[in-house]
């Protein structure tokens, strides 16, 4: 089986769609001729194209608009943008329209359209190129949020969120893509080569929406993560000695709250770590479901370890990332209570 | 402090207030047969004085002249003229019975009705019209049944969209119009969206949108344009400009300055700016944008030059912000007048038939409030409560199952 890394595992995503689906088409700023910035389509064009895979002019709701009105005719548009940071144009068609239209329309018309978009932080990339925007995602009724954390992942929930017939916000962890990223920065950078993630089918299969993985088995506390976080618990974990089960979410909607649920009920603890800003960030919905569902199981409170509630800084980039240190120290706390 | 003016801040008025003489002296009204008829397949460029024109077809006296008459057999003609009666009938029952407390809202549509009657009697079934809330006539020119409009209206038991909507902000894909929604501009660009996935599939439809001329503001308008013009999608895209949003006069969308026509130029498009009260002229700018779509050579942007005459919504006042009678003013007159004139000058009508159809399509109306009211107005039938947690997504998820139970359905 190839190893990939991730850029190489979605790239593969799309060409496996764009090979199946005569209806699936790519567009979004520079992501034609030049293969996007980010390398995830790159060939595609030139393999399949250049109405399957095309440039796009700098509107991201002009993109949107777009991807929903071919939705209604009946194609499944991939569209992306560049950065997650950048989607916020886009809002108002994300959640006035192809959020709604299914519902509004008594299902006459839908938008299966799936918005790729680079996310997160630990790069440097200051306030606009870092931005975890799941939550403000996942409080629209209608739209379906994923996030992958490893290549075989993130090939398979693509393809699922593509197949899906209703909108998917798919948010693509940046700092992933070349290799996993435990939160050490101070180590050498590595790649997925070696990784068992990294073994990816070259032809079509899926990952389901709204299924959770179990990443470590554990007795102690449930770590709950999703994307970049997902390695960063497991360092954490390993330093806080403590025996915790980490779920990655790979959808935060659909989610897979069984699986949470069974997990707390096991361990009677929960640590809940996303790089997204606290406030109002997912953690709070995860936080509020674990107390209604696994109250009488828990041990102790349930604990959020999140960004600042800050614009997500240059120089402090390692300041407001919640590295390793952060969750293990929740987890010793978590224990201790 | 330099030597220099102070600056000023200009704020656009309208000509005339409530109490004022109306004034619609500013309006650029050429005469039928001044504005010429390029080739469908011209240049842009060799027709950037259009946008200041105006296509008409009708004079005063009901003639028909000029190089945009689409020379219409009166058969045509006539379902024109019922799809325009239809509406106004229509508006005026449902408008009287939200002041009767049987629904929550409703919008007329009144001065406008050539617009959709037109555009949707040209249009073929497979071609997709992306609607504002104001084109009621559209769907009376396909005949689609009054039963379901005030079905969805009173948002009873029998409502087609499950009492999950406002009044009048119907979806009917099968009469080629879309899916309403209350926020405004936001679908001008799932037009261009759909035209592309046309082209795309190599199919032969094309897509008609509309936008206020009041919403040609919002940041949708520059992006549809944009796109329309990039991909060279075969869509019509039409500003229906009535003068007034809400109570904001069309200089402060900035009409003032330049015609809504006119920004096509800056995209590269072709715009026309035409006579929305001329039931001929709008048919003949809508047959020539759609043979340049169908032609492969892009969109158009046509500027349906119009007036609101009804206030904006049942929520609405305008005697509070305009002359009471600004809309008898109007200097294009009124759309069915208009053809009613030209009708009987063909001699193919009369007053006595006109008045007998205006009787005949309100008892038409009124027979199908009666079915509706039988089913329940607002709030004395609705459908099943289950219908509330349907079609968020295609299936449910958990959320959606467990708090409807939690509602206990």
């Amino acid at each position: 089986m190839p190893t990939m890394n991730m850029i190489q595992a979605l790239n593969s995503a799309l060409d496996v769609m764009l090979t199946e689906d005569p209806d699936t088409l790519i567009f979004g700023e520079d992501v034609g001729y030049f293969g996007g910035v980010f390398r995830v389509t790159d060939g595609l064009q030139k393999k399949h194209g250049r109405t399957r895979c095309f440039d796009a002019p700098i509107s991201e709701g002009g993109i949107i608009a777009a991807a929903i009105g071919m939705g209604a005719y009946g194609l499944r548009p991939i569209p992306e943008i560049q950065f997650a940071d950048y989607i916020l144009p886009a809002f108002d068609q994300l959640v006035s329209e192809a959020a709604r239209l299914r519902y509004r329309s008594n299902g006459e018309f839908w938008a299966p359209i799936t918005v790729r978009s680079p996310y997160g932080g630990g790069i440097f990339g200051g306030q606009t190129h870092s931005q975890s925007p799941e939550a403000i995602f996942a409080h629209i009724t209608g739209l379906k949020t994923v996030i992958p954390s490893n290549p075989y992942d993130a090939k398979g929930l693509l393809i699922a969120s593509i197949e899906d017939d209703d909108p998917v916000i798919f948010l693509e962890p940046k700092r992933l893509y070349n290799g996993p990223f435990d939160g050490r920065h101070e180590q050498a950078l590595k790649t997925w080569a070696g990784e068992p993630t990294a073994e990816v089918p070259s032809g079509r299969y899926t990952v389901p929406l709204g299924k959770a993985a179990i990443v470590r088995e554990g007795l102690e506390a449930t770590v709950l993560a999703y994307g970049t976080m997902v390695h960063v618990a497991l360092a954490g974990i390993e330093d806080s000695g403590v025996d915790a089960e980490l779920i990655d979410l790979r959808s935060i909607v659909p989610l897979d709250v069984d699986a949470i649920v069974a997990s707390v009920k096991k361990t009677g603890r929960c640590v809940i770590l996303h790089e997204a800003s606290r406030f109002g960030g997912f953690g709070g919905e995860l936080s509020a479901l674990v107390q209604e569902r696994c109250f009488y199981h828990l041990k102790s409170a349930v604990q959020r370890v999140a960004g600042w509630d800050t614009p997500y800084p240059h120089a402090f980039e390692w300041d407001y990332f919640p590295g390793p240190a952060r969750l293990a120290t929740a987890l010793k706390r978590a224990m201790e209570d | 402090m330099k030597n220099r003016p102070a600056l000023r801040l200009h704020i656009p008025e309208p000509q005339a207030r409530p109490g004022d003489q109306p004034a619609f002296d500013r309006a650029l009204i050429p005469e039928p047969g001044d504005t010429r008829r390029p080739k469908t397949a011209a240049a842009e460029a060799d027709m950037r004085d259009l946008p200041y024109g105006l296509v008409r077809v009708l004079n005063d006296a009901g003639e028909a002249s000029g190089p945009w008459n689409p020379n219409l057999p009166v058969e045509t003609l006539l379902a024109g003229q019922r799809a325009m009666l239809l509406t106004r009938a229509f508006d005026e029952r449902l408008f009287r019975a939200h002041r009767q407390g049987k629904t929550s809202f409703y919008m007329k549509s009144t001065g406008e009705e050539a617009i959709g009657a037109a555009q949707s009697l040209f249009l073929d079934r497979d071609d997709m019209c992306f609607p504002t809330y104001r084109v009621l006539s559209w769907l009376m020119a396909r005949n689609y049944p009054l039963i379901d409009l005030c079905n969805q209206i009173f948002s009873n038991a029998n409502d087609p969209l499950k009492g999950r909507q406002l009044p009048i902000l119907y979806s009917a894909r099968k009469y080629g119009f879309y899916s309403l929604s209350g926020n405004v501009g936001s679908r001008f660009g799932h037009a261009v969206g759909w035209a592309m996935a046309s082209a795309f599939k190599g199919g032969d439809s094309i897509a008609l949108a509309y936008i206020g001329e009041g919403t040609t503001a919002e940041g949708d308008f520059h992006e549809a344009l944009t796109f329309a013009s990039v991909y060279r999608a075969p869509a019509i895209l039409c500003v229906t400009n009535n003068q007034w949003a809400i109570s904001s006069f069309s200089g402060i969308a900035g009409a003032n300055e330049t015609t809504f026509a006119a920004k096509a130029l800056a995209y590269g498009l072709p715009g026309l700016r035409v006579d929305g009260n001329d039931f001929l002229a709008v048919w003949a700018a809508t047959e020539w944008a759609a043979e340049r779509a169908r032609l492969n050579l892009g969109a158009t942007l046509i500027e349906l030059y119009t007036y609101r005459a009804s206030g904006h919504s049942t929520s609405d006042d305008p005697t509070k912000y305009r002359p009471a009678d600004e809309a008898e003013a109007w200097p294009l007159g009124d759309p069915v007048e208009r053809l009613k004139t030209h009708l009987i000058r063909l001699g193919a009508w009369d007053e006595e038939r006109h008045a007998a159809l205006i009787a005949e399509l309100d008892a038409e109306v009124r027979a199908a409030v009666k079915e509706a009211e039988a089913v329940g107005t607002l709030g004395k039938s609705k459908p099943s409560v289950k219908e509330m947690f349907e079609g968020v997504f295609k299936d449910p998820d958990w959320r959606v199952t467990e708090q409807r139970r939690e509602l206990g359905i």
